[in-house]
């Protein structure tokens, strides 16, 4: 009886990992069938005769590279600015004393319950009156900070002994100085986690730069991909090559850093 | 000590600046921009701006798209919310359970899902749906069933909405339910035991109860989350057919970017803001009096 619930249990997790895996699976199989291979009745697991003449037409015709640089491009400048800002922030607030310190902080966290999409439509109106519209920078300006880092960094932050501080004030550190090489060597795993939702974030992004981005030069992989869609609808293989594409570099970033990032929302259930 | 206070003000002026900036001006100007007729006009000049009082929201109340937007958004928080709750909890037990081995490994594989892109997964499914060659009727036809064309009837498309995102986003409240299971402590359990607690009985007085707050806390931040549906329409039907996927967020856009009426597009966003922090408050009320 125990040993049948075993096998149910097991079975049971290993059907759910093939239903998780199939269409990741097959959207790589598909990738590499030729033109029309995959409407066809019954439907191919396999390309019968495997091609990467998709890849080739992406980056050769369609360009793919130039929407995988904006792609990285925006995604490792937000992040790198972001985790320079928030972390400053964060410290500051678990370590400085600043007369309205407290409400500040609780006036932030509070501000987290609206949600992004209220301030669309205003910052839209702001980019372009800045003549931002369809610019990194204008893509950029909603992520450079965010109060869900700023409350991470602290979090983390409080943890570190004030001695350690002051013992590099005493030696005649500099504020800046203190932050730089005490405090950030000291949050390197929050750090590390916090770059990792961040570089995803930014990376998997689509509302915001659909509508910051009005240039077909400009796009991000998301979006040049959502709008590929539209113009080949009929090129199915086609488009599971720029889905490949689109997924594999966070793909990547998550296989190298699941340790971090798991952990992290691991953290992030726990505390509230 | 001064120098100290001015030291904390270069620390949070790089990072408050920009959320002042770019988060805390639109949010307000959001709420008086819902007030005005702001369109196509006003983009070119901001003179036509004029203030409308309350008209946008009047009009929301009679614009039948607003309400199917609604109802469409709420089917998709109320029955999807707690169907995938559900799925992140049964694989969170299913790993928790002593006699899996490679828990890494599957905890990986259940995971990978939600770091991959919306759009890339949008576009994929939109073939898996596929009436004639998609390979999910295929399956189905193994066991007996009709193809059904999913994204094109409209009784289908939102269930087919949902259940690509249950696929896709499964594995991060698993995640922290894992966190949560492990998190309770194994003498309670032993007591059980000790008592004569069968396995049935150990699950509904220790550990149904003990992952309350995670389940709180799980149900909030996903329901912040599936309130602002709108990737996956937007990429897999564009709202169709006949406007059964259209959500609040997709109105939104709709309204604000492609007819330019960003008064009116304001407005369904505050509204959306209102439904969202009622929502939360209310599932925080619960969970208080279910404490007291």
């Amino acid at each position: 009886m125990q040993r049948l619930g075993k096998i149910l249990i097991l079975t049971l997790a290993i059907v759910v990992a093939l239903a998780t895996l199939a269409p990741a699976l097959w959207m790589v199989s598909a990738s590499c069938m030729a033109p029309g291979e995959a409407s066809t009745f019954p439907p191919r697991l396999l390309p019968g005769d495997p091609t990467l003449e998709h890849y080739v037409t992406l980056f050769t015709r369609l360009r793919l590279l130039r929407y995988f640089g904006n792609s990285l491009i925006l995604s490792v400048s937000i992040t790198l600015i972001s985790l320079f800002f928030n972390s400053m922030a964060g410290y500051a607030f678990a370590k400085y004393r600043f007369p309205g310190r407290d409400r500040l902080f609780r006036f932030l966290v509070a501000e987290m319950v609206i949600p992004a999409q209220v301030t669309t439509l205003p910052l839209f109106l702001m980019l372009n009156k800045m003549g931002l519209i369809n610019t990194y920078f204008g893509v950029m300006v909603a992520g450079m900070a965010t109060i869900y880092g700023i409350f991470l960094i602290r979090q983390f932050a409080l943890a570190i002994p004030d001695s350690f501080i002051e013992a590099a004030r005493m030696d005649g550190s500099s504020d800046f100085r203190i932050y730089w090489s005490v405090i950030l060597p000291l949050c390197k795993p929050i750090l590390i986690t916090l770059a990792i939702f961040t570089f995803m974030g930014t990376w998997n992004d689509f509302l915001w730069p659909l509508i910051v981005l009005t240039d077909d030069a400009m796009y991000t992989l998301p979006v040049a991909l959502a709008n590929l869609t539209g113009e080949h609808v009929q090129d199915t293989e086609l488009m599971m090559a720029g889905a490949v594409i689109t997924v594999l570099p966070v793909m990547l970033v998550f296989i190298a850093l699941q340790k971090y990032y798991i952990s992290g929302i691991m953290a992030a259930g726990l505390k509230e | 000590m001064k120098s100290l206070r001015r030291a904390a003000y270069f620390f949070l002026a790089p990072a408050l600046l920009p959320i002042f900036l770019f988060f805390f001006v639109p949010a307000l100007a959001a709420f008086v921009l819902s007030f005005t007729d702001f369109d196509i006009y006003a983009l070119g000049n901001f003179q036509y701006v004029r203030f409308v009082g309350l008209k946008n929201y009047f009009q929301l109340l009679q614009d039948p798209l607003f309400w199917k937007a609604t109802a469409n958004t709420f089917y998709y928080v109320l029955i999807g919310g707690p169907l995938a709750i559900a799925a992140s909890l049964g694989t969170a037990l299913l790993l928790h359970a002593k006699v899996i081995r490679f828990k890494g490994f599957f905890r990986t594989v259940y995971f990978a899902p939600v770091v991959t892109t919306l759009v890339a997964v949008a576009v994929v499914w939109r073939f898996l749906y596929h009436p004639r060659f998609g390979l999910l009727n295929y399956v189905l036809g193994f066991f007996g069933i009709d193809p059904i064309d999913w994204l094109g009837d409209p009784n289908w498309a939102m269930p087919a909405i949902i259940l690509m995102s249950m696929w896709k986003n499964f594995g991060y409240n698993m995640i922290i339910f894992i966190a949560g299971l492990q998190s309770i402590p194994e003498q309670l359990y032993e007591a059980a035991r000790m008592d004569g607690a069968n396995a049935r009985q150990q699950f509904t007085s220790i550990t149904l109860p003990m992952l309350m707050p995670t389940t709180v806390f799980v149900s909030i931040i996903a329901m912040i989350g599936n309130f602002q549906l709108f990737t996956e329409p937007y990429v897999m039907t564009q709202g169709g057919p006949v406007n059964s996927t259209l959500s609040l967020v997709l109105l939104m856009y709709q309204q604000g970017f492609r007819w330019w009426n960003l008064g009116y597009s304001a407005a369904i966003a505050f509204v959306l803001f209102g439904i969202i922090l009622a929502g939360s408050l209310l599932q925080t009320w619960l969970q208080k009096r279910r404490e007291a």
